[in-house]
């Protein structure tokens, strides 16, 4: 204190000019003490309550000034105030080149020729083989039996000893269109190899937070009719890509009297897996619950239809490690796209 | 000068600084060993007139040593390289060693042997396809972790799905799915033909039945026992009755059963059947029931 005091007489003596500027600066510095600068713990803690209650109390008047104001727009028949839009990663990703457009003729020229298109236009019955990496232990099997009931016509297959190239042959002679292959590490599943075949792509994904039917709360048991499927948010060209290939696992006619759903849900290059079964049901809501004060508009009740799910199935999380052209040849296949820890840099660039 | 006891002497009751004691036994750990155990007759230190094999980038070469050159320890050992052909190692082998003692050579030729035999493994080995092991750096890991339950928050899987199917359900995807209200039902029938609004107002008046309906049903249920009871006896009396009494609300009321048996397959099956029961009973309105059906389709 005795510091700035002496800095204040200084500086009153040196200029005339300035004086007005330093005058008003001066109470500031006089001020200006944190919360954090404060040694007393109890002082300190109370200075900091006020301050917080102050922001609190601040922010609600906000929030109340603003929502007044769109109300009283209403009310007058004006367009409201533009609602303010939160700032989101999603909203603010960057801008990738490789989005689809759903215009685009050279994405759908692409489409009839790719690996997929004899599943996907239901010229062959998708016929999936699945088997484990070399030693199998714990969930894994667990984690099968799941998979086995998630994805209709799969079969389940012991690896033994062969060469991942050998039982792509055997695949092929028996006329699979897609092997699953579950690797294990420290006895939990951790990675799924997505070949397609003949000679489609493969997929390399990593496999996380995965949770078995039983440790699900409440959940239902699946039937076997053949399941919705919903891919959501694959917007770039590699996205739909890898979505098609997810696709053409499963039959492509469901069946909707089961009412069974499975999901595929892309959110900043994690695909969520989920297993639903749903319900339509009609929902009662009372329109003008807001007006009370108003004698119109009262017990007029607006019935919506709202969907209901129940989780039943494994849950678990993918991301794409790296998709490779051919059937499975690391050594000597061309990779279309490999994740390389370059790619981690921004937080706002996501590539499925 | 060279004394090979003194030498061994020394390195034996001394310290040798190749030898590992084990449990098993002492081994040399000195590379121009033969065979590998620290013996007065395998020590490469402890014997003047001297031999190996060593193994060099899968070749394999005759390493000699004699007493002549004992003085320059840089020119020491003599290097004679092997062909890989077993059968003309050994020859090699017997034309470069022919006067020297016969252990030393036995020992050189079993030595021989199990070095082909671990080159030809390790060559197998090799080819087979193995896993390598990639390790990935804890910050990474913990960084993915992170990041994906930020992902997992922000993606609200629940809400999208529902939403979906919703709008799925609107667009008309759905043709057979049985298990939602009727009203519903009917606001989407609305959206597409405006036939269906009159018929609207006839269910409108159905609701109003649907009260007696209730009342009715436990009548029902009375009669309903009756009517099986008697059904094994008397056939007509009753169910004549039945249609009598009730047969204005009925007609209505089998509309609606008709409509809305496939759908309430959930709830109150009992319900269902009686209905049931009373479609088989009224003829009349048979063909509207049919028609409305295929509207509905």
């Amino acid at each position: 204190m005795a510091k700035e005091k002496k800095r204040k007489a200084a500086e009153e003596a040196v200029d005339g000019d300035d004086y007005i500027e330093r005058e008003d600066k001066k109470p500031k510095k006089q001020k200006l003490i944190l919360a954090s600068q404060i040694k007393n713990k109890e002082k300190r803690s109370a200075v900091y309550a006020k301050l917080k209650h102050e922001k609190r109390v601040e922010k609600r008047k906000k929030i109340k000034a603003r929502d007044a104001a769109s109300k009283q727009a209403l009310e007058l028949g004006e367009e409201p105030p533009e609602k303010m839009v939160p700032r989101t990663i999603e909203n603010t990703r960057e801008l990738d080149e490789t989005v689809c457009r759903p215009d685009d003729e050279e994405l759908f020229a692409g489409n009839d020729a790719d690996e997929f298109s004899a599943v996907l236009k239901q010229q062959t019955a998708p016929k999936v083989l699945i088997t484990t990496c070399r030693f199998n232990s714990s969930r894994g099997p667990a984690f099968i039996k799941e998979l086995l009931s998630v994805i209709p016509n799969a079969q389940y297959y012991k690896r033994g000893t062969y060469e991942l190239k050998k039982i792509v042959e055997y695949a092929k002679n028996k006329e699979f269109t897609s092997i699953i292959v579950v690797h294990t590490n420290r006895r939990e599943p951790d990675a799924l190899l997505l070949i397609g075949l003949p000679d489609g792509p493969t997929a390399h994904f990593r496999l996380s937070n995965l949770v078995l039917r039983k440790d699900i709360k409440n959940h239902g048991n699946p039937t076997s009719h053949e399941p919705e499927l919903v891919l959501n948010n694959f917007t770039t060209r590699l996205g739909h890509r890898v979505g098609r290939m997810i696709q053409s696992l499963f039959p492509q006619v469901p069946n909707f009297r089961g009412r069974r759903v499975v999901t595929f849900h892309n959110q900043r290059d994690f695909i969520f897996f989920r297993h639903h079964r749903y319900v339509f049901e009609v929902k009662e809501k009372k329109e003008g619950l807001k007006d009370k004060k108003s004698k119109a508009s009262q017990g007029k009740t607006e019935k919506k239809a709202i969907a209901r799910l129940q989780e039943c199935g494994p849950r678990f999380t993918l991301k794409l490690v790296s998709l490779q052209h051919g059937t499975f040849d690391t050594k000597g296949g061309e990779f279309e796209w490999v994740h390389k820890a370059d790619m981690d840099t921004s937080r706002r660039r996501f590539f499925i | 000068m060279q004394n090979d006891d003194v030498i061994w002497d020394i390195i034996r009751h001394h310290h040798c600084s190749y030898m590992a004691k084990i449990q098993t036994g002492n081994f040399c750990r000195n590379p121009y060993n033969v065979t590998g155990i620290c013996n007065r007759s395998s020590c490469p230190l402890a014997n003047s007139r001297y031999a190996t094999i060593r193994d060099h980038d899968g070749i394999f070469y005759l390493y000699m040593k004699t007493i002549e050159r004992a003085h320059m320890p840089n020119k020491l050992w003599e290097r004679v390289k092997l062909p890989k052909n077993y059968m003309k190692a050994l020859e090699i082998i017997d034309k470069h060693l022919e006067y020297w003692p016969k252990l030393l050579v036995h020992k050189i030729k079993q030595r021989l042997t199990k070095m082909t035999q671990y080159r030809i493994r390790m060559v197998k080995l090799s080819k087979k396809v193995r896993e390598k092991i990639m390790t990935v750096p804890r910050k990474e890991v913990k960084r993915e972790s992170r990041r994906e339950e930020k992902a997992l928050r922000a993606a609200q899987i629940e809400n999208v799905i529902e939403k979906e199917l919703l709008e799925r359900l609107n667009k008309g995807v759905y043709p057979d799915i049985c298990n939602y209200d009727e009203e519903i039902f009917n606001k989407l029938l609305d959206k597409n033909k405006e036939e269906e609004q009159e018929e609207e107002e006839e269910e409108a008046e159905v609701e109003y039945v649907e009260g007696d309906y209730e009342l009715e049903e436990e009548l029902e249920d009375d009669i309903e026992d009756m009517g099986d009871f008697l059904k094994a006896n008397n056939f007509d009396d009753i169910e004549g009755d039945e249609d009598d009494l009730e047969e204005q609300p009925t007609r209505k009321k089998v509309k609606k059963a008709s409509v809305s048996y496939p759908l309430k397959q959930d709830d109150g099956t009992e319900k269902v059947r009686r209905k049931d029961k009373k479609v088989i009973v009224e003829v009349e309105r048979d063909e509207d029931i049919g028609n409305r059906q295929h509207n509905v389709m």
